[in-house]
Formats: structure tokens, sequence, C-alpha cells
């Protein structure tokens, strides 16, 4: 796709540039002529937005690193010094706590988007499994973050998340012990996630490059599915697309600039306004929105499998929910891309999506009763979706006819 | 690169695999220290070990303390809750261990155990649950009162630490 540019350097000092390190010719190729589908719709917007999110977070984060103090008996305080002291610390630390929120709601949307439309097919599946290593770059980066107020949920999510390597067999304890320096949760391990918290996201950003390199290969997937197959399928990602990808971004800063000015904390917990005590648990501790249907899975293994225990079990399938969506391009056979044309996998797609909601709420809800055996419902729903419902159905499904091209399927719609 | 193709073992072929084996172990060996920093320091291991006077504790009463960063129950259990727990047979229990097994010979009232819950880690709140001992509040497991695992997703006991009575009401843990 790349090599499409027509640009031409007749300026001395670009074409001296350009024969050295071809920088202009790069960013023409690639943020200006790049060929892209002329059909693409909102959702592929997600995209820029999560950029958006990424450079958001990194601003507001190197700043908030200015005044914060990652010391077990400070940083509670050295926190909230932020928000009452620091000139516009209030908006600079709510943005960047808000700012989490939304990049998890955009993720989300942006995976969501990817499972419907086939977005993981070949020839995309390095560009998928790009995306899944950032997903899991961004859930470390977002706790090891949360962790840093050192509050109760705070502390006692660092607890309760670095526990799960303790149901390792055998090496488990002494990892335990490796990543929390020491023998409980402590200073130490609240100075190596500050470390850390600040690594991350550069290394996010660098799998960002490689995301981006992945799709510009092929080029875009779009809603019918069908590859580009001449000029006329395509329009510049710039104009077009970057007009498009801003004024999604207009949009969705809007309920963001709602959440960060009038309901800072709505997303957060009271809870987390207390400093951390590592006697006391509080009555009922509770992740971040965006980790709720994992954390549902984790607890709805309360049973023994065979010779593995409940706590393992648990762990094997919280890990396992994250790791089935490497294997999504070899489990989904079907060669129809786009969810549009397949009839019957469109319902079992919009029953998974309010499946994850479900967990969403379930994840949230105290661990007992109905709560319990739903979660189990909606865990076995969850996998069966990816280990048997996708490959079964990419057997026995009858697609509906695709249109021979992009430009035909834009033409027909605008016809009727 | 108009040398021939050979199959026989030369002396370039064992110096190239000599120092590709001096090669990975320099680089573990300049790996290692960065891993073990992690590890938990010698101030961490300096706390290892305390003593707790008993005497203020009356029959009936709980008390947290710290030991190694970890919260550590002490409580001073009553007769009824050391019958109840003796009365449960081995069979019903998903770690087995008899109450004589769970408390020191002669100090049968006193139950010390680390009060992180062994599912995750959280603290489990004391006189409550199905079994009058402890309840955990994050994933709902019940512990009776000998601090045994009797319902939900932990897989063990209450973890007991290590600690011997110095004496009738002092007691050193660790």
């Amino acid at each position: 796709m790349a090599g499409n540019s027509t640009y031409n350097p007749t300026n001395p000092v670009e074409k001296w540039l350009d024969d050295r390190l071809p920088l202009v010719r790069f960013s023409k190729e690639h943020l200006m002529d790049f060929p892209t589908p002329k059909n693409l719709n909102y959702w592929w917007t997600f995209g820029a937005i999560l950029v958006m999110c990424l450079g958001i977070q990194i601003v507001t984060g190197i700043v908030l690193a200015m005044h914060y103090t990652p010391e077990a008996t400070m940083a509670f305080n050295s926190v909230e010094h932020i928000r009452r002291d620091v000139n516009f610390g209030r908006i600079i630390q709510g943005t960047h706590a808000v700012g989490a929120s939304m990049f998890f709601a955009a993720v989300y949307i942006h995976i969501f988007r990817g499972l419907y439309y086939g977005s993981y097919k070949e020839p995309r599946e390095v560009l998928w499994i790009l995306g899944v290593i950032m997903f899991v770059l961004m859930m470390a980066t977002a706790f090891m973050g949360y962790v840093l107020p050192w509050g109760q949920m705070s502390f006692w999510a660092a607890t309760v998340i670095t526990n799960i390597f303790a149901a390792i067999p055998i090496v488990g304890e002494p990892i335990l012990q490796l990543l929390r320096g020491g023998f409980a949760v402590d200073n130490a391990t609240l100075n190596r996630f500050f470390s850390l918290h600040y690594l991350l996201p550069f290394v996010l950003a660098a799998v960002v490059a490689l995301h981006i390199w992945a799709l510009h290969v092929p080029g875009n997937n779009n809603p019918v599915g069908v590859e580009v197959k001449s000029e006329r399928d395509t329009l510049a990602f710039h104009p077009y697309y970057t007009m498009k990808d801003m004024f999604a971004m207009v949009v969705f800063l809007i309920p963001f600039a709602w959440f960060v000015f009038f309901a800072p904390d709505i997303l957060g917990h009271p809870d987390n306004y207390i400093m951390a005590d590592p006697q006391v648990t509080p009555p009922h501790i509770v992740p971040e929105w965006y980790f709720l249907p994992f954390y549902a899975i984790l607890r709805a293994i309360d049973f023994n499998i065979l010779f593995i225990d409940s706590k393992l079990g648990g762990v094997i399938f919280f890990a396992g929910s994250i790791l089935v969506l490497f294997f999504v391009p070899w489990l989904d056979r079907s060669k129809v891309r786009s969810g549009s044309f397949r009839p019957l996998f469109k319902p079992f797609y919009w029953v998974f999506v309010l499946n994850f909601i479900m967990l969403t709420y379930l994840g949230a809800q105290a661990a007992e009763g109905i709560y319990v055996v739903l979660s189990k419902i909606g865990t076995a729903y969850y996998f069966a979706y990816f280990l048997i419902i996708l490959p079964v159905l990419s057997r026995i499904e009858t697609p509906a006819p695709l249109p021979t091209s992009i430009s035909e399927s834009v033409l027909s719609k605008s016809a009727s | 690169m108009a040398s021939e193709a050979t199959t026989e073992t030369t002396k370039r072929d064992f110096l190239f695999v000599a120092t590709g084996a001096v090669g990975a172990v320099a680089v573990a060996g300049a790996v290692w220290p960065l891993i073990d920093q992690m590890n938990p320091d010698a101030s961490v291991l300096a706390l290892a070990s305390i003593e707790y006077d008993l005497s203020s504790i009356e029959v009936g009463q709980s008390v947290t303390i710290k030991w190694r960063g970890l919260p550590v129950f002490i409580r001073h259990r009553t007769q009824a809750e050391i019958d109840e727990a003796r009365a449960v047979p081995l069979s019903e229990l998903k770690d087995p261990a008899t109450d004589e097994e769970r408390t020191k010979p002669g100090h049968e009232q006193w139950l010390i155990m680390i009060a992180n819950c062994t599912h995750l880690g959280c603290v489990p709140v004391g006189e409550a649950g199905d079994f009058d001992g402890w309840f955990c509040p994050c994933h709902g497991s019940h512990y009776d009162t000998a601090g045994r695992i009797r319902r939900g997703p932990a897989p063990a006991n209450l973890v007991l630490p290590d600690y011997e009575f110095v004496s009738d009401t002092l007691v050193q843990i660790g």
C-alpha cells in the first residue's frame, strides 16, 4: 500500500533531506496520501481516538510525576496536595484519572469493532496480535497507576492482583515476593509500580507504532470486509479521514470533559479516599469498571476442577479470557470478514456483547447467591463463543452474497 | 563466501560454541542482580521475628498485629469455640487439619494465624460467616473457629506463622 506517494521534492533543501532521511516522504505516504477504503464508518475513528488518549495520559502523567511522591507514608497526601494546592492540579489529576476510563471505553469499542467486522482475519493476524499485546500493556499500566494514590482500594487491589501470581504451583510464592519486594505490599511495591507505570506507556507507544506499521502493510479492513480492488475504492487519508477522525475526537471529548469538570470521582470509589491500611480490608472491594468482566470470570471459579484447586482455576480462566484473544484469527475460519454478511454469526455476536456487559455488572456485585450462578453462565458463554461457536459457525454458515467491490456497495447504498 | 561446505567439526566451530556459551553466562550474570534487587531487602528481612505480650487479651477478644508487614490475628478463644472446632469431622474439611494441629499443646485457647485470606489476600472479618469464625468480604470465603476453610474460593486454611510460647503470656512470632 505504501509507495503511492506523488512526493517529488523540488526545493533543494527538501531534496537534500530526502536523499538522507526521507522523513517528509514517509509522512506523506503514511499520514497524508495513504489510500484508505472510502466506506469506513465512525467505528473506525477509535484508532485515532486511542492515539489521542495515550497522548493525554502521557502528557498529564509527566506533569503529575513532577508533584507526586512515591513513598508509602507520603503518596496519599501528595495526591491530595496535587488536587488541592497545585495550580490546575485538580483538573490535571482529574483528566489523568478519568482519562484511564475513557481510554478503556475507547479500546473496548475498538476491540468489539474488530470482532464484528473480522478485522483479525488474514492478512491482519499480526495487526490483531499486536493489538492484544497493547491491551495487556494497558491493563498492567492502568492497574499500577491505580495503586499510586495509595488509598484503601489501591492497596487492596495491589494485594489481590499480586496474589494472583501466588496461585502458580511451586514458584508462585517466590514470584509473589519478587513482585512485592517484601512479604506484603509495602513501600517497595509502591516504588517499583511508580517506576513501571512511568515506563510502560512508552513501551505502549512503541507497540502503537508497530500496530500502525502492521496496518499499513495490508491497509484498512472496512465495513463490507471486501479488500480494496482499485483506486476507485479508496480516498486519501488526508484530508478525508484526518477530518473525520478529528470530528470524532471532538465528540469523544464531550463526555470526557463532562466527567473531568462535573463528576471526576463518579467512576472511582469513596474507599480510595481513606489512606492504605494493611490491617483492614474494605467490606466491599471492587476493581475499576474496566476490569470488572475479567474480575467476574476470576470469581466465577469457586470450585475445584479435578486436581486444580479453585484459586488456580480462577486464575487460569482469568488469564485464559485474555489469552484466547490471541487465537481468534485461527478460531474463526469463516472466509467472510464482515459480520454484516453472516446471518448466523450476528445473533451470537450480539449475545456475546450483552454477556460481556452482564459480566461487567456481575463483577461489581457481592460474590453470593444468584450473582455467582450468573457469573458462571457468563464465563461459560465467553469461552464457548471463542472456542466452540466461532469454529463451528465458520463450518456450517452460509454467508449472504458479498458486493464485488467497495465502490459497488457504496453506490448501491446511495442509489436506494 | 567461496568456502566449501563441510560437515567436519573444526576448531572454528568449537571456538564459536565456546564464545557463545561464555557470552550467555556473562549475560545471565549481569541480569541476575537486576532481577534480584526486586526481592525483599535486608531491612525487610531484619523484621522477621517479633515478641507479643498476650496478657491484655481477654477471653473472646482478638487483636490484629503486624509481622513482616503482614497482619496477624491473635484470638483468645472461648471454650465454646474450641468445642465447636473439635466437633467437626475431618471428612467435612476442604483442607483437613485437626484443631490440635492448629494450636500449641497447653495453649489451645490461643489461635495465631496470618490474617490474609488464602484466596487473594484480603483480611477476613472476625466472628462472622456461616461457621462462626471468619468471613472474607472480597470473594466470600468462610472460615471456622479454628481458621479452617469451610466454603468459598479459598483453597487452604488460614496460614499459621512459625511461633512459640516463650512463657504463658509471651509469644514469639517468626
